[in-house]
């Protein structure tokens, strides 16, 4: 009998479907919840997903919109034109990190 | 850190009465202090990061956020500031409005919180519109060039409440 891959709702998620364990992500998953949220995943929109979990994995925080703008490579305007409506919190769920829960 | 929501309080919301998310703030920026302009900025940003329409209009003193010269000057009041904990004895030496700012500015910084031009430039790349009152702009004696260039257009109060409609208003 084969094992078979967990797929993204099959992993510990929260109310909103935020991976609550960043570990259980792969590339599949982030192309799953991509998909979920009718975004097909571009270059542009990998840097800035990786980008985003990275930063969450080395300091414990999602950026800032700010930060990301400024150094995820990809502009402000250009983050609201690849992740509709909510770059951040869209970026981190596709990421599989939890919901930011910064202000700015 | 992250603050952890407690089950409980997180079920008790879900029990509440489901309001319809707001799909528009418009936000009218009155004061040209520091702590008068930045909250209207915070909440401008954060409604884009909700996928949230909005509208700025600057009027009367809060046009200095958004003035091409006034803009990097905007200082935190330390005169009839009673949350500051300052005598305004105090307050009105000179140097101490600067030196207010400065700690203030420096503790923005720290939670990534940007300078009043950059974070105009941030909204309006967010996606937010930016006004400037017509009505203060004829009483100062100011034109659309004295604005940077993230101000959209000078426009009337009637002009302002169609684009709000349908939304919400917030005076800052």
């Amino acid at each position: 009998m084969s094992t078979t891959v967990p797929t993204y709702h099959q992993l510990d998620l929260d109310a909103e479907g935020f991976l609550q364990k960043p570990e259980q992500w792969n590339e599949d998953i982030a192309r799953e919840i991509a998909a979920e949220n009718g975004i097909a995943l571009t270059d542009a929109h990998w840097k800035v997903v990786r980008f985003m979990r990275d930063r969450f994995l080395s300091t414990g925080n999602a950026p800032t919109i700010r930060t990301l703008g400024k150094e995820s490579g990809v502009s402000v305007k250009e983050l609201y034109l690849l992740f509709p409506k909510a770059p951040a919190k869209l970026a981190a769920k596709i990421g599989g990190i939890p919901k930011p829960h910064g202000c700015i | 850190m992250a603050t952890t929501i407690v089950p409980e309080a997180a079920g008790r919301a879900a029990d509440a009465v489901e309001a319809p998310p707001i799909q528009k703030v418009s936000i009218v920026v009155s004061h040209g202090s520091l702590e008068g302009i930045y909250p209207a900025l915070i909440m401008a940003n954060g409604a884009r990061m909700e996928g949230i329409e909005a509208n700025l209009f600057f009027t009367f003193f809060g046009m200095d956020a958004v003035h091409r010269k006034n803009q990097e000057r905007v200082h935190v009041a330390t005169v009839g500031n009673p949350a500051l904990h300052l005598p305004s004895l105090i307050g009105v030496l000179p140097g101490m409005s600067t030196l207010a700012t400065r700690r203030m500015q420096h503790e923005m910084e720290k939670l990534d919180i940007p300078p009043i031009p950059e974070f105009i430039q941030l909204v309006a790349d967010s996606g937010a519109r930016l006004f400037a009152c017509k009505a203060s702009v004829d009483m100062f004696h100011w034109a659309k060039d004295d604005f940077v260039d993230a101000i959209e257009d000078i426009i009337t109060v009637g002009q302002f409440y169609e684009m709000a409609a349908g939304g919400q208003i917030i005076f800052t």
